[in-house]
């Protein structure tokens, strides 16, 4: 990666190349041949194709080849029993509307878009539910567990204490939305040779996917994928839409490239599920929680179970003896949904911290009191101590950086004109992982640093990251060190999810420059130099060029012994208007407790990317479903709407800052997730502060605030 | 491929001729929603007449008379200097719309003729009575949350995506147009159409006809008025409601008065038996709630939009207030 133009040492080491449109994402590279792919997409929402008409588009001009079910280029995978039920080409079956049943490959895009809307297809149709809540309703629809009951006490205990309450809360279906639309090129050669530019947070898990559909060897796949334009979580699988790409290659002998349209985002690259969550809080009058009852229902596709970990927080989160949790999830006939950031705990975490300010107003208690009150010293769900956690301390520095000294406790008791002024908080957490990684390093006697591993950025700031890690531990300037990362050929790491690659990957970049360091002590001892000699006298001493590490890094048993997890929790300030229903966000604090920050312009930007997909989630983000015909009516920019820059306040980032001693070397954390998770809840809240008005159904617009 | 002809041209008069009577061509000026229709199958145009060089993008006063051209560009006519001092309502009803950088090519008479945002219309695979009469509603039972509570028809229950003209209509604006054989003027209340029984039809303009501009007469409206607009995001998100509010006050009372509504109706809404009840009135609450309450009579929800019955008269009176208070 270029790094010129660096003004300090915490910059985005690719902060340049994005800028100024150097940095090349998948869509942006041009091979000899390339063509072009176009998805034809069903218009019925469940039954059978009986008969696809390719004809005309296979002689409209500069088609090369519509591929289908009809003609189904081999998938080895795909040929046998079992895996997925949704086989792309090799099944006539239509699962949701909006599916992709062929593509049509030609020499221009156009050509192929024209080609591909002359492709038609007749269907036996069957009756299908696209509508969860319906689906929810009916005893006879199917409905599987998401996850095993936990029980903790008493069950329902809640029912029973001094003060009890018991609530429904709604989220609908959101759609990641990245800026960049999904897709790939694949260039499928002779000798079953394949490289893919890809649009993925792990290239080895595309090297993988790919590998065991089409049963060639990993080494075969070359996945490139150097930068991504926004994740989300929706580039954690490859999905159909891919594998037909490869196949259209496969067949024709020649690269295609294909990029979906804004619709097509709706359908094939998944969802945050809707989500519907009952809350049972108990409490005494003292306000401690006596009993804690979560249960969820999620939606899932037909065709395919998806779970997340919606109830996962209400175990830990507060300390409570009698807790209990069931989560269901309910297929309807939609596509598959995928993790989107803050995956499960974000929905969790909106029906959880909603009830819990539900339960401070019942007690008349200032929230953030209640909140300090039922905070646990230890984790009640593992029975472990948390490996650290600095929870007061961030409720105190945000409680301080809002001004929720100026908070009424009384919902409507800040009046100017039609404008209601309220104050919300909440609490984000999310497991800290650390996964298993390797990192190649190459120390030389320019100076410079090469480190190297098959890990994505989907725009945290990875290679920063790993550049700041490196940096500190070998007191080599950044602009001396370079990561590479986005490339399959690379040492192993896992897929970019679950906030755990700087936790991961960091650590293996951490032990590559240990043993760098000690390899240079021992070349030192050996040839008689002082031990603190600089690398580069040693290694010419040595006549070395370069000396080159991998090393493969995990975790050991410290998780045996400690609960880990990373905390955030959210200050907003509201304004609503009680004529309009508008509700503005005047005022952000968010508090990050991660560990040690190791980057902090990039956690900084973490932390302000996670506040806006909040406010999303909070006032503007639903993907709304004509139940009738099982497609989507605002799949577009226009009408699915995220924050705009008008909608999004001064965001005040802080951070605790303090290592966890036991997590891994750098003593840090993860933090794309908890950026997110309980966002919406603190807008829920500060909503009810502002006008008594308690929405339980996201996201709080204008309509729902004047009901 | 769908072909089609491109033409440009540099005079209204060729581009009239160009134009012939051929239902299947159409003007092209800042193409923001026309290629969008183009590209989801909406429409497709065997002739497309660039008329981007047609020199009709002047803004100026010719007595008591503002005339704005209908190729000025919404940015154009948003920042003009003369739009701000004389006719600020329409500027901050420009500004109300789409995003910057729509605005900087999106031109007068193409945020006119724009067509409306209902979803049912832009999914050919849905039903819809405006883009193929007959196949019927999708919205009257569907999602109608962003759809229309006055002047609907059994047929269609879309609304006019647009600002503009809701400062417009309320400006008493009028358009002029153009056909082979010379120019007509019609009031802007008369350029776009209720959807009765011809959803298809959006306006009054005839097939051998283009928008040369507008002209709209000076008013003692620019220092009470207040174009609010409320929707599901600070900005780029069309109208919920829309408000285009505007008085004069003389001695304590209300002389002149313009109302309209967006976001509600097939075509620009103006609100005339509000505008009646307060003509002579103080500008007070109570009034502005009664005015709001008239504007209300005959409306009719379809369920998503149920919320608009309320919306509508609390974004008249918020409207009223914001025009007050700017004395």
């Amino acid at each position: 990666m270029e790094k010129n133009m660096l003004k300090d040492e915490n910059d985005r080491v690719d902060g340049f190349l994005k800028v100024t449109g150097k940095a090349k994402y998948f869509a942006e590279y041009d091979l000899p041949g390339l063509t072009y792919g176009v998805l034809v997409t069903s218009t019925i929402t469940k039954g059978k194709i009986t008969t696809l008409e390719t004809k005309a588009a296979e002689k409209a001009p500069g088609v090369v080849a519509v591929i289908s079910h009809l003609n189904k280029p081999p998938a080895a995978a795909y040929e046998q029993e079992g895996g997925p039920q949704m086989k792309i080409f090799y099944t006539d079956k239509i699962f949701y509307n909006g599916q992709p049943i062929a593509i049509v490959v030609a020499n221009t895009f156009e050509r192929a878009t024209y080609a591909a809307s002359l492709v038609k297809a007749t269907y036996a149709k069957e009756t299908f539910n696209t509508d969860f809540e319906k689906a929810l309703k009916d005893p006879k629809a199917k409905k599987l567990q998401g996850q095993a009951d936990y029980k903790r006490g008493e069950e329902n205990a809640y029912k029973t204490a001094e003060v009890k309450l018991e609530e429904r809360y709604f989220l609908p279906i959101e759609t990641h939305n990245p800026m960049e639309l999904h897709g790939i090129i694949a260039d499928w050669r002779p000798n079953n040779q394949l490289t893919v530019y890809a649009k993925t947070q792990g290239v080895k898990a595309t090297q993988g996917t790919i590998a065991n559909v089409f049963k060639i060897p990993m080494e075969n796949i070359q996945v490139n994928s150097e930068f991504v334009g926004g994740g989300f979580g929706m580039a954690l699988r490859t999905w159909p839409l891919e594998i037909a790409t490869i196949m259209a290659s496969k067949h024709i002998g020649k690269p295609v490239k294909l990029v979906v349209t804004r619709m097509q985002m709706f359908t094939m690259v998944g969802n945050r599920p809707a989500a519907i969550q009952t809350i049972g809080l108990g409490a005494n009058k003292d306000g401690k929680l006596t009993g804690i009852t979560h249960r969820a229902y999620g939606e899932t596709s037909a065709y395919e179970n998806f779970t997340e970990g919606v109830v996962n927080m209400a175990k830990f989160m507060y300390q409570c003896d009698n807790v209990n949790t069931s989560y269901v999830i309910v297929p309807v006939d939609l596509g598959v949904p995928i993790w989107m950031r803050g995956p499960g705990e974000a929905t969790g975490a909106f029906a959880l911290e909603s009830a819990i300010d539900e339960m401070a107003h019942a007690l008349d208690m200032d929230p953030l009191e209640f909140r300090i009150k039922n905070d646990p010293e230890t984790d009640q769900q593992k029975n472990k101590p948390f490996s650290s956690k600095n929870i007061k301390e961030a409720y105190k520095m945000g409680a301080e950086k809002i001004g929720w000294r100026n908070r009424k406790n009384k919902p409507g008791s800040i009046v100017e004109g039609p404008w209601q002024t309220g104050y919300g908080v909440s609490v984000g957490v999310f497991n800290a992982n650390r996964g298993k990684a390797s990192v190649k390093g190459i120390l030389k006697a320019d100076g410079s640093l090469l480190l190297q591993s098959a890990t994505s950025d989907i725009g945290p700031g990875t290679g920063t990251g790993m550049t700041l890690i490196a940096s500190k531990l070998m007191g080599i300037p950044v602009d001396k060190i370079t990561f590479e990362l986005g490339d399959s050929s690379l040492p192993p790491a896992p897929s970019q999810g679950g906030s755990a690659t700087l936790s991961t990957v960091g650590s293996a970049v951490n032990d590559v420059c240990v043993a760098l360091k000690s390899t240079i002590a021992e070349l030192a001892a050996n040839s008689n130099m002082d031990a603190t000699s600089n690398f580069v006298d040693v290694l010419k001493k040595n006549n070395l060029p370069q000396i080159e590490i991998t090393k493969e890094s995990q975790g050991g048993k410290e998780r045996d012994n400690y609960s880990m997890y990373s905390f955030s929790i959210h200050f907003v300030q509201v304004k609503v208007n009680n004529l309009t229903g508008v509700v503005k966000i005047s005022k952000i604090v968010s508090v990050g407790d991660s560990g040690t920050i190791v980057s902090p312009k990039t956690a900084r930007s973490q932390m302000v990317g996670g506040a806006v997909g909040g406010i999303g989630m909070a006032l503007t983000e639903e993907s709304i479903i004509d139940h009738r015909y099982g497609r989507y009516i605002n799949n577009n920019f226009a009408d699915y709407h995220v924050p705009v820059n008008a909608d999004v306040p001064e965001i005040d980032v802080n951070f605790i800052n303090k290592p966890d001693p036991y997590i891994n070397p750098m003593g840090a954390k993860g933090m794309g997730e908890i950026a997110l998770i309980g966002f919406s809840a603190a807008v829920a809240n500060a909503v009810f502060n502002a006008t008594g008005k308690r929405i339980r159904t996201l996201p709080i617009t204008p309509d729902k605030i004047l009901a | 491929m769908i072909n089609f002809q491109y033409l440009r041209t540099t005079t209204a008069k060729s581009a009239i001729a160009l134009l012939g009577k051929d239902k299947n061509a159409k003007f092209l000026a800042g193409g923001t929603n026309l290629i969008d229709l183009m590209k989801r199958g909406v429409t497709a145009p065997e002739k497309l007449i660039d008329i981007n060089h047609v020199p009709l993008k002047q803004i100026r006063q010719i007595g008591n008379k503002i005339h704005i051209g209908a190729l000025a560009s919404n940015t154009a006519v948003a920042d003009h200097p003369l739009i701000k001092e004389k006719l600020p309502l329409l500027s901050r009803a420009l500004q109300a719309g789409a995003s910057a950088q729509l605005r900087n090519v999106a031109t007068v008479g193409g945020n006119m003729m724009q067509r409306t945002r209902c979803g049912y219309f832009y999914d050919i695979e849905m039903p819809c009575n405006k883009r193929q009469p007959g196949t019927g509603c999708g919205a009257m039972e569907g999602f109608n949350r962003m759809h229309a509570i006055f002047g609907t028809s059994e047929k269609c229950i879309a609304v006019h995506p647009s600002d503009m003209c809701v400062a417009l209509i309320a400006l008493d604006a009028e358009v002029i147009l153009a056909n082979a054989k010379g120019e007509r003027k019609l009031s802007f209340k008369d350029f776009h159409r209720l959807a009765g029984d011809t959803p298809q039809l959006d306006n009054n303009l005839k097939a051998d006809e283009m928008i040369i501009g507008l002209e709209i007469p000076t008013n003692n409206l620019a220092k009470n008025y207040h174009y609010l607009k409320v929707r599901d995001r600070a900005s780029y998100a069309f109208a919920l409601v829309s408000v285009a509010a505007a008085f004069e006050i003389v001695n304590n009372k209300i002389t002149d008065v313009r109302l309209a509504m967006g976001g509600v109706a097939h075509k620009p809404w103006r609100l005339t038996a509000s505008e009646i009840f307060l003509k002579g009135k103080e500008a007070s609450l109570t009034n502005f709630e009664q005015a709001a309450q008239l504007a209300m009579k005959d409306a009719k929800s379809f369920g998503g939009n149920d919320f608009k019955l309320k919306l509508a008269p609390n974004t008249i009176i918020e409207a009223l207030n914001l025009a007050k208070s700017k004395a």
